[in-house]
């Protein structure tokens, strides 16, 4: 008869045996952007639907992208898509084997960053420049 | 206490053999999001402030309609292979897990049908 019981084996490290760095940090917050970017589609979505329906479902949901918390809500939104969609740049970047050493590495985890920051704000500053 | 041995009891709970298609997929749909989100934010840009007639209107093109509907297929898809991943990370209690798989499925697909709804909507009215 064979031993049923499970051994008592060590475990790995786990999230709080290490310092928080950058690239674990960003990580993270790619997960993150795309689990808010989950619920934030419906955003979209309720946009095109309302305005497939009629004008005041339409107006419902202009009043609230046009309200100060809809506009928190949306650059939230554009933040977390545009910081996700070059999070997976380097995703795509890493797949092909090229950039796994920690300068590149360091790099990329700030350009991702700052990069979509600054893409962000150059969005909405587009946005505000277009809108009549 | 169980009878069966450790081997028994571990076979069959391995690899679904779907791990690659899975990865491979997610960045198929990564790598067509791209242009399709791009395209989508530049639509979004352009329609600050119009009114429903005007973006009827713009869906009204063929082009959009289908780059529109095609992004969100993509993004849905990619949406339901990444929250799979969140939820088989996470939640470990099979009823539980059972029940999150269910929903992620069947959310992304009531979303994708309601985009499409409102695309075609708009594509197909005068």
């Amino acid at each position: 008869m064979s031993e049923t019981k499970p051994a008592a084996r060590p475990l790995s490290p786990h999230l709080q045996i290490y310092r928080p760095m950058l690239t674990m940090m960003m990580s993270i917050l790619h997960r993150i952007t795309g689990a808010a970017l989950y619920a934030g589609i419906l955003l979209l979505i309720w946009w095109l639907v309302a305005a497939a329906r009629s004008d005041t479902a339409f107006d419902t949901a202009q009043a609230f992208f046009g309200h100060w918390f809809g506009r928190i809500v949306l650059f939230g939104f554009s933040w977390a898509l545009i910081h996700h969609a070059l999070g997976g740049l380097r995703h795509l970047l890493w797949d092909t084997g090229r950039g796994f050493d920690l300068k590149t590495v360091e790099w990329l985890a700030r350009a991702n960053l700052i990069g979509a920051i600054a893409l962000t704000i150059l969005l909405w500053v587009i946005g505000y420049g277009v809108m009549p | 206490m169980s009878m069966r041995t450790p081997l028994s009891r571990a076979r069959g709970l391995g690899s679904a053999r779907t791990g690659t298609e899975h990865w491979w997929l997610q960045r198929v749909t990564a790598i067509a999001n791209l242009p399709l989100v791009l395209f989508m934010i530049g639509f979004v840009v352009a329609h600050l402030g119009a009114t429903r007639a005007e973006l009827a209107a713009s869906v009204h093109h063929p082009i959009v309609a289908i780059l529109l509907a095609a992004a969100f297929l993509s993004v849905l898809w990619h949406m339901r292979l990444g929250m799979q991943v969140i939820i088989e990370d996470y939640v470990h209690t099979p009823a539980l897990k059972l029940a999150a798989l269910l929903f992620n499925t069947f959310f992304t697909l009531l979303l994708g049908v309601a985009a499409l709804y409102a695309i075609i909507t708009m594509a197909l009215g005068t």
